[in-house]
């Protein structure tokens, strides 16, 4: 029996693709007595590297995933592992070209090579496909395959050509030790195997399906699946073993099939992701002895193949049907799926236990650089939040909210996903106390964090007709899919009187103790020493000065601060902070999510309708812009805060989840003499800050961007220290690369005549369609898009290069293929609505 | 009474198998309270034969003479054990688990309408009968009860050892001549003659040979395989995963349902040693696994054992071999 | 006159891996493996084949199992068996002359319906219950002769011809039809599917039946997983460092020298 080194700095639990990746990197940055260990043998230990198809089609949708993958092909180019074969993803319907025609914009917006062509092009790359099987395809030249295991080999021995690498295979976790910390943290302490004990204070989980499993002995949640991908292998076909090598000709993806077509050596591997979900649980995985190939290459299941094999022998029928071509090797592999479909990265609960798990063979050795990275500097080069581990909420973290989300997302591997489509599974998981009301209003959910979200409210929809075209209905299904003109009307309504908010999905915590001051202070940008009662808007920004978070801020008392933040990131947000707390300190952080809601006022009528229910002083003079402080409204005694992310006079109101739904109430019936209605989230977050080119995390602020490029730097930066101040004061004294803009389409008109609407994502380009490439490197494309109603115009967001920057330059947006004229309105965050704020007064 | 087949050799000695038949029924017999072996072959034995089985404790020894016994049919070899176990009443009929042991008895079952059990390793009670067998190509093992009389088992390969008893038997030699019907003679051997060499033959018959399992990881990892088996001049045998799989061919595999080997030196590369693949090579003089598992059964049966990838292994063995030979 | 052989197959765990056996002991679980049919019965659906286009008839394929095992049915019809039969039953409850009984019961009735079997292939024993006795047990249920354990087959004028190792050497038998062989694996390499032959097998229609008899069983009381053996293995080192002492091992024995 192997045995293992008794302490370590970093043990990294597997050897795939990831594992192997991170000992590299790691080693690479400097980390001293690293140790690697696997269950299973070298090189292939029988995870789902081992069986992957190991191909590459570079071209997401996600920035992020796209990011990784095009570091990771880098990363295979410079070990020799890669071979570019090309690839086609062909369309059988109007619907997937469609499809098609928007990976051309993802193509564009990332760079990327690509191209749209006829099925007679497709055939002259790879003559045994029936070009009347589909209507035109995507082609991307840079399509290859790598040695996944290869790979990892060499990566594996140059780390340990570093001395710093003890590699122990065949060794099996049998426990992860953890010892309390301060605040109710834990850390990590100890890895136990099957060869002895290791010590260590960093201990990354790189284990695939197994992950699980391996966090669950230490008490955190890894939540992915194990989920089949089904493979055969036909061969030999004569087409194909009278070329050298494994792959001479491109990987044909059919996409309306859920199916691909590889090439390996003389045989062609048809995989399959349009069957049933098949998933498993971690537990059930069987051991290496009782598995008859590997682990992961579970008992072929024919009859889920069946409908697949008859689709891609209609697109091959010369090449699956040759003469002495036999299916000798069909499997069920697996391979690990998530809720949302991204990585699980990052630093877990406990303090030291990394994670780097649910990650493909396109994105592995650009996951373990960005993980060491991550590791080494707290921070990595591509901007990593989507796959944050520290994402996830409470009700994300059971196994059966994975396991319902990826069966009802399985199906969609392959499939045409709108940007704003809804999942169907586990919904309902976080109601706010006014939900019974808001169904009752006609209200329609989207999901945020679990919470249940009104967009709109059919209640409202007798307002289309009052504001007629002012609403700007899109004529084409899919720029209106999950989208109404409800919202336009409720935003204009708004702006005309005022609209009633729910904002229950806020994530709300309170930092309290002596040390406060300090931790929001070392965190935030912004001046937080302010007077008791000052609501303060800030960036958080990591140490390179890329942007972790923005929020707010609001002084309750001397030792006592309260942070405002978004549902979808506010886990981040708060395991941030968390991590700032001072150890020695008696600082501590309590989360308010589940017991304080929030509802949001806005409008020209909104002083008048808070007046009508308080005695208390809600006047300019007596309730300031940024200020907060605990008043009545109807009786209920609410924390109130004079914000606004729509552009209007108004407060957020925290109330008791138990006092919400009648706060509610008598805000909808002290508004309605006044015009109010309720308003959803697509005001809250598209239309009304879209007006005022607010910024919103995850769409113009990541990691990746800076202060001044989103043109919201400050006249001064405070004196006291913060994390990223050194690189944000770098960041002012240089010329930015890169430049938010607001721009406006001019002609929304296509070739057919119907009106388009940008969703988001779209490249800008030139007004002849001509590319433009920041100082980044980077091109520009839609950060943001909606409606700007009360303009009458659709605005989009987007990072321009600097000699871009300017307004009225006439530039164009890509959209489906086709261009539609713009204009830059605004180069920083210059509202185009009331630029001078007075709505807010 | 306890009437055991007995096999013998075409070189006129008494199988291996059929002496542990008649080990195993004599600690039956043993736990019946003494009850008398009598043994069944077919033809005249020589005297080396019934020497034999009367060391090992056997009775009378019951020769099936005439011509229907001339050419084997299992159905003729039935007929003839079936008169002799009612002329002697005989409460268990038991042969070895070799293919003629297993067919012949089948055959007294069917005519029986009694179960037969196959591949028996053990018993553990006498009442209700009660035996312990190899199911699963030996990977399992199934407690069956055999509670009708006469008991109808074979005795699995190596389930006990061959030994002489302590009480030799008397060996009386009794020839019978039953008839066997005609139906009985349709299926009979009309010829039998030395194997052809095929392609296994120099696998069977070589000094050493080098064997690769599912740790070759596919159809590509043979080659430190190949290459060992070559500085080695032995033959490549593989275990059936890597036949099926279509890897190797499949006159490569070494298994109770492919060759069986005997070499000086066997070398498993990746093998974790299923029932099955040891059944082919348990004759080799040495065995030298070569495994990532230490616990694995072809390790823990090998007489010499590395524990590492063979992937990393081999390429160190076949430079070290060429290092050595300059 | 045309040859129509139906052959039996078995759907069984796949046993190359370690073997795991279900809660209650009666069985294997094949969850982690898989199911298959045995390496015998692979080549006797091939020599069915093979007699069959030889004979210008059809080969069927049955087998007596559970819903899923039209699995095993769709795997031989995928490499050329033309018709399948189904008898829909807990093979575990049926013991080997349970099995027999019903086999010869779809004999009966196919001739009876005009599409007779001259000759039933089975597989030499079932690699999960190892009986080695249903196809001697058919025989006699049917009044047939029976070879048992051959690796070769062939059909000429009404006779069929089957070889393979035995005790006495590579053993030839030749019999009338109707007959029953059984089949040890080696004789004939068994073809894999190709993608055309698995879309027609999936479309082939199967009978479906009844088993006509309630099983007496199999007098199973349950199964066991055998004791490890102990080890007198000596360890000659880990990873590639251990080569020099394998080749002096090889020395030591005599195998290097050349």
């Amino acid at each position: 029996m192997a045995e293992v080194p008794a302490t370590a700095d970093v043990v990294v639990i597997g050897a795939g693709i990831v594992g192997n990746s991170l000992v590299h990197h790691l080693t690479r940055l400097g980390w001293k007595n690293v140790v690697q260990i696997d269950k299973g043998a070298l090189p292939n230990p029988g995870g789902s590297t081992g069986h992957a198809s190991n191909f590459i089609f570079t071209v997401d949708h996600s920035r992020e995933i796209t990011d990784i993958t095009l570091d990771s092909v880098a990363q295979y180019k410079e070990m020799g592992v890669f071979t570019e074969s090309g690839g086609f993803e062909i369309a059988r319907t109007e619907e997937r070209m469609e499809e098609l025609r928007r990976r051309m914009s993802s193509a564009k917006a990332w760079g990327i090579e690509a191209e749209l062509v006829s099925p007679e092009f497709v055939k002259e790359k790879v003559p045994f496909i029936e070009e009347d099987q589909f209507i035109g395809a995507f082609w991307t030249p840079g399509v290859g395959v790598v040695d996944s295991l290869r790979a990892g080999t060499i990566m594996r021995e140059r780390a340990l050509a570093t001395g710093e690498l003890t590699v122990v295979p065949t060794v099996e976790v049998t426990g992860l030790d953890t010892e309390d910390g301060p605040h109710g943290t834990r850390r990590i302490t100890r890895v136990r195997t099957t060869g002895g004990d290791i010590e260590a204070k960093t201990v990354v989980i790189a284990a695939g399906v197994w992950s699980p499993k391996l966090g669950d002995m230490a008490g955190i949640s890894i939540p992915l699946t194990p989920a089949v991908h089904q493979m055969i292998s036909v061969g030999p076909c004569p087409q194909l073993a009278e070329k050298e090598g494994e792959i001479s000709f491109p990987i044909v993806r059919d996409m309306d099939t859920f199916c691909y077509e590889r090439q390996h050596g003389a045989d062609m591997e048809v995989g399959s992701y349009a069957h049933r979900a098949i998933l498993h649980e971690p537990e059930d995985i069987p051991s290496i002895e009782q598995a008859k190939l590997s682990p992961t290459e579970m008992p072929f299941t024919e009859d889920d193949f069946d409908p697949q094999l008859e689709q891609a022998y209609e697109l091959m029928p010369e090449l699956l049907g040759a003469e002495g071509a036999e299916i000798r090797y069909a499997i069920n592999g697996l391979l690990s799926l998530t809720c949302d479909g991204n990585p699980i990265l990052g630093e877990s609960e406990v303090a030291g236990l990394w994670t780097a798990a649910a990650v493909w063979i396109k994105e592995g050795p650009g996951v373990g650089r960005a993980v060491a990275e991550w590791m080494t500097h707290g921070h990595s080069e591509i901007d990593l939040h989507h796959s944050d581990i520290a994402r996830f909420h409470t009700h994300q973290k059971r196994r059966e909210h994975t396991r319902l989300r990826t069966t009802e997302s399985f199906i969609k591997t392959y499939g045409i996903i709108h940007p704003a489509e809804q999942y169907e599974s586990d919904r309902d998981q976080r109601l706010s106390p006014m939900h019974d009301s808001q169904a009752k209003l006609g209200a329609v959910f989207f999901e945020t964090a679990g919470w249940e979200r009104p967009f709109w409210y059919e209640s409202n929809a007798g307002l289309l007709e009052e504001y007629g075209d002012a609403v700007m209905p899109r004529e084409h299904e899919w720029d209106s899919r999950w989208w109404s003109p409800i919202i336009n009307a409720e935003h204009l309504r708004m702006r005309e009187a005022a609209a009633v908010i729910d904002l229950s999905a806020f994530c709300i915590f309170d930092i309290e103790g002596p040390e406060a001051l300090d931790v929001v202070q070392g965190t935030c940008v912004a001046q937080c020493d302010v007077a008791v009662g000052k609501v303060i808007y800030t960036p958080v920004l990591d140490a390179k000065g890329g942007f972790r978070s923005d929020l707010t801020v609001m002084r309750l008392g001397e030792d006592h601060f309260r942070v405002v933040t978004g549902g979808a990131h506010g886990m981040a947000d708060r395991a941030w902070f968390s991590g700032h707390l001072p150890e020695a300190g008696t600082t501590t952080l309590t989360d308010l999510t589940d017991d304080v809601s929030t509802i949001g006022i806005w409008g020209p009528r909104a002083r008048d309708i808070v007046a009508s229910l308080t005695s208390d002083d809600v006047s300019d003079a007596g309730f300031g812009f940024l200020s907060c402080r605990e008043i009545s409204v109807g009786g209920i005694t609410v924390l109130a805060s004079r914000i606004s992310y729509v552009g209007e006079l108004g407060w957020e109101l925290y109330v008791p989840m138990s006092q919400a739904a009648d706060l509610w109430e008598a805000l909808l019936e002290a508004g309605a003499p006044h015009g109010a209605v309720p308003a959803g989230i697509g005001v809250y977050g598209t239309t009304g800050r879209i007006e005022k080119g607010y910024r919103a995390y995850g769409a113009e602020l990541d990691g990746e961007r800076s202060i001044v490029e989103a043109g919201m730097q400050r006249p001064k930066v405070k004196a006291a220290d913060f994390v990223g101040k050194e690189a944000y004061l770098a960041q002012r004294d240089a010329d930015p690369q890169t430049v938010l803009c607001t721009l406006t389409v001019d002609d929304h008109t296509s070739a057919s005549g119907v009106k388009r609407y940008m969703l988001g994502g779209e490249p800008i380009l030139t007004r002849d369609g001509g590319s433009l490439t920041d100082g980044h490197g980077h091109h520009p494309y839609v950060t943001s898009a909606g409606s700007a109603p009360s303009l009458g115009k659709h605005v989009l967001l987007a990072y321009l290069p600097p000699e871009q920057a300017t307004i009225g330059n006439e530039l164009a947006v890509s959209y489906m293929e086709e261009l539609y004229p713009v204009t830059v309105g605004s180069v920083d965050a210059t509202p185009l609505l009331d630029p001078t704020n007075d709505r807010i007064r | 009474m306890i009437l055991v087949l007995v096999e013998v050799s075409l070189t006129g000695e008494a199988v291996e198998n059929s002496l542990e038949a008649i080990t195993f029924a004599r600690d039956l017999a043993a736990a019946g309270g003494g009850i008398p072996i009598d043994a069944v072959v077919v033809g005249v034995p020589g005297d080396d034969v019934v020497k034999a089985l009367a060391e090992h404790g056997v009775r009378r020894v019951h020769a099936l003479t005439g011509p229907a016994y001339d050419a084997y049919s299992g159905a003729a070899w039935a007929a003839g054990l079936m008169a002799v176990r009612e002329k002697t009443g005989s409460v268990v009929v038991m042969a070895s688990g070799t293919p003629r042991g297993m067919e012949v008895l089948a055959h007294v079952g069917a005519r029986t309408a009694l179960p037969m059990a196959a591949n028996v390793v053990s018993f553990s009670s006498l009442s209700p009968f009660t035996v312990t067998r190899q199911v699963v190509g030996g990977q399992a093992r199934e407690e069956m009860q055999l509670s009708q009389r006469p008991a109808l088992f074979t005795i699995a390969g190596h389930a006990v050892q061959a030994a002489p008893a302590d009480a030799p038997g008397t060996g009386e030699l009794v020839e019978e001549t039953p008839d066997v019907a005609d139906a009985d003679l349709v299926a009979r051997v009309v010829s039998s003659e030395e194997p052809e060499p095929d392609l296994s033959g120099s696998l069977k018959s070589a000094r050493v040979v080098v064997g690769a399992g599912r740790g070759a990881g596919s159809a590509d990892g043979f080659g430190e395989i190949l290459e060992l088996a070559d500085l080695l001049d032995a033959s490549v045998g593989v275990s059936r995963v890597v036949t099926s799989l279509g890897w190797r061919p499949h006159h490569e595999q070494v298994g109770q349902t492919g060759s069986r080997i005997s070499p000086d030196l066997y070398i498993p590369c990746g093998i974790s040693g299923a029932i099955q693949h040891w059944a082919g090579c348990s004759s080799a003089k040495n065995i030298l696994a070569i495994n990532t598992d230490p616990d694995a059964p072809m390790v823990t049966k090998a007489t010499h054992a590395v524990i590492g990838d063979l992937h990393e292994v081999l390429p160190a063995i076949n430079e070290e071999i060429r290092r050595r030979r300059g | 006159m045309s040859v129509n052989p139906l052959v039996c197959v078995k759907r069984v765990v796949d046993s190359s891996g370690e073997v795991v056996l279900t809660e209650d002991g009666q069985g294997v679980d094949g969850r982690y493996a898989g199911f298959t049919m045995s390496a015998h019965e692979e080549c006797a659906v091939e020599l069915a084949v093979q007699v069959a286009a030889a004979g210008n008839g059809s080969a069927t394929v049955m087998t007596l199992g559970d819903a899923d095992a039209v699995e095993q049915l769709r795997a031989a019809l995928a490499v050329g068996c033309t018709a399948a039969t189904h008898v829909v039953a807990d093979s575990q409850a049926f013991g080997p002359a349970d099995v027999a009984r019903e086999i010869a019961a779809v004999v009966r009735d196919h001739e009876a319906a005009g599409t007779p079997h001259e000759l039933v292939l089975l597989g030499n024993d079932a690699a999960d219950s190892g009986d080695f006795q249903v196809g001697i047990r058919l025989a006699y249920e049917l009044g047939w002769p029976v070879v048992n354990g051959v690796s070769t087959v062939s059909v000429a004028d009404g006779e069929v011809t089957a070889s393979g190792a035995g005790a006495d050497g590579h053993e030839t038998y030749r019999l009338p039809l109707p007959a029953v062989v059984t089949i040890l694996e080696g004789g004939v390499e068994p073809r894999y599917p190709t993608v055309p032959g698995r879309m027609k097998a999936k479309k082939a229609r199967v009978e479906e039946r009844e088993p006509g008899v309630a099983p007496t069983g199999a007098s199973r009381l349950r199964l066991v997983l055998p004791p490890p053996t102990p080890s007198s293995v000596e360890i000659l080192g880990e990873g590639p460092s251990a080569a020099p002492a394998v080749v002096d091992l090889f020395e030591r024995l005599g195998v290097l020298a050349r």
